[in-house]
């Protein structure tokens, strides 16, 4: 007999994998799109530091000349990005689940220290509920970005129709600069998830797949007095 | 605050976790086998049936939330920019065309057609308008034009019949360009029929001598260099569309 410990609904999961593949579709179609006026770029001094997009970029992912493309696809996915957006924010908010994944008051402190730890820095895990102060931070942002993409494309998508969206971005050019920045920010937590997620380990990956964690064998619970046994609080 | 724990025996854990396995990839099968049938699809007037549709379904809700009063953010002349961009001369080329004997074709119910010239488009009250013109490529210009309103052409040609019709029809005078608008848009009270651009009369890159500006469109819609106009029910053709573009491309 062994314990485990519910850890991702099924909802969850669900929503999980299949933000995944849509928001791939997503930034690559808006690539497509993007090539057609890639005036983006970091400059520094004058010259263009960080080029958005280089030439061999868009040659190796074959982006040039497929604008129509990119555009039927990019109002194609755009619902089903929304809609499983829309449902796992409502889940979320009726299920209890955003208790695990709302910052609380310690997070921002708390978020430094897992940092730390995670660079290696810090010896002791900060204390954390299913996830950690920095956990619940990036997944909160994240579902902000989520938000913001849903915006600020609208503002540049239907700029009349949504005029007031158009006009809390800061105008139809700004919209689409940050439509672009929360777009890279995407590519950024992307980089970031993958590389926390190999350093968690197998256990931690499958839970997103099978949805529990085995956390202990029940046979090692026997061997200790029921009366000095601490409630596992996870 | 606590998560759900559960007792199982290890046989129970490993059946669980199969099962969830082999849903996750079933899952990535099926993902790549509707990819691939989405890539694979048909395509016809440069996109496929399926993102088509999507386009459709996407024009029935944007255009139902689209309000034809509602007016375009205008700005000053002084913020309107000087050099303003030419981005195709589709249509334009026609070395024979004569813009001296240039007269405007518009075809009305029942065959009648009107020639309707430049002076007599010039009697009508001159309006203009600086706004942002925005191409479907993603960049935009604040420019400014001037013409008369299609509201006020409709009312001097007696239209009113016409533009009950659900779309109409532009085309340059050689038809090698051509683009079909929906009614709410074309009678929207910003759109003009230009004849004046930055103050001064249009350059043959813009559409010499009376071009369309739709500012609830993309610029893909803003055809130069009116030849004929047409209503009609059904939709008429449009370049842009039978390459893969949305056809509606409004705002």
């Amino acid at each position: 007999m062994k314990k485990i410990v519910i850890k991702h609904s099924l909802a969850i999961r669900w929503f999980h994998w299949i933000n995944f593949p849509v928001l791939a579709v997503m930034i690559w179609s808006g690539l497509l799109i993007y090539w057609a006026n890639d005036v983006y770029a970091i400059k520094s001094g004058g010259k263009d530091f960080i080029k958005f997009f280089p030439q061999s970029f868009y040659e190796a992912l074959n982006l040039p000349f497929r604008l129509a493309e990119g555009m039927a696809y990019h109002f194609f996915f755009m619902w089903l990005f929304f809609i499983n957006g829309l449902l796992y924010v409502l889940y979320a908010a009726f299920s209890g689940e955003w208790k695990y994944l709302l910052p609380q008051k310690s997070s921002w402190k708390e978020a430094w220290l897992v940092v730390l730890h995670d660079l290696r820095i810090r010896k002791t895990k900060p204390p954390q509920i299913k996830y950690n102060a920095a956990q619940r931070i990036s997944y909160t942002v994240i579902i902000a970005m989520g938000l913001g993409s849903v915006i600020t494309g609208l503002a540049i998508y239907k700029p009349i129709t949504f005029s007031f969206f158009t006009t809390i971005c800061g105008g139809y050019e700004a919209a689409r600069l940050e439509h672009f920045i929360l777009t890279i920010g995407y590519c950024l937590f992307f980089l970031v998830h993958v590389v926390q997620v190999i350093f968690a380990g197998w256990k931690n990956f499958q839970s997103m797949i099978t949805g529990f964690d085995v956390l202990k064998n029940s046979a090692d619970d026997k061997e200790i007095p029921s009366t000095i046994k601490k409630p596992v609080n996870l | 605050m606590t998560m759900k724990e559960k007792v199982l025996t290890e046989k129970q854990i490993l059946t669980k976790s199969l099962f969830a396995f082999a849903v996750f990839i079933i899952g990535i099968c099926a993902a790549y086998f509707i990819w691939k049938g989405l890539r694979s699809q048909e395509k016809e007037a440069g996109t496929t049936k399926i993102l088509r549709k999507s386009y459709l379904a996407n024009e029935a809700i944007f255009s139902g939330l689209f309000n034809e009063k509602g007016l375009v953010k205008t700005y000053p002349v002084a913020e309107a920019v000087k050099a303003v961009r030419v981005n195709g001369n589709l249509g334009l080329t026609d070395a024979s065309f004569d813009p001296v004997a240039w007269k405007m074709k518009v075809v009305k119910a029942g065959g009648d057609t009107l020639f309707i010239s430049i002076d007599d488009i010039k009697k009508l009250p001159k309006t203009e308008i600086v706004f942002d013109f925005k191409c479907i490529e993603g960049w935009s210009q604040r420019t400014w034009w001037g013409g008369v309103t299609f509201a006020d052409f409709v009312k001097q040609n007696r239209l009113e019949n016409e533009v009950q019709k659900t779309y109409a029809s532009l085309s340059t005078p050689d038809k090698k360009y051509y683009v079909g608008i929906d009614m709410p848009s074309m009678i929207q009270p910003q759109t003009l029929l230009c004849y004046e651009m930055n103050g001064k009369p249009l350059p043959m890159n813009q559409g010499y001598p009376l071009r369309l500006i739709i500012p609830v469109k993309y610029g893909i819609k803003h055809l130069k260099r009116i030849g004929t106009l047409y209503f009609s029910d059904t939709r008429p053709p449009d370049y842009w569309a039978e390459r893969g573009y949305d056809y509606y491309s409004g705002h």
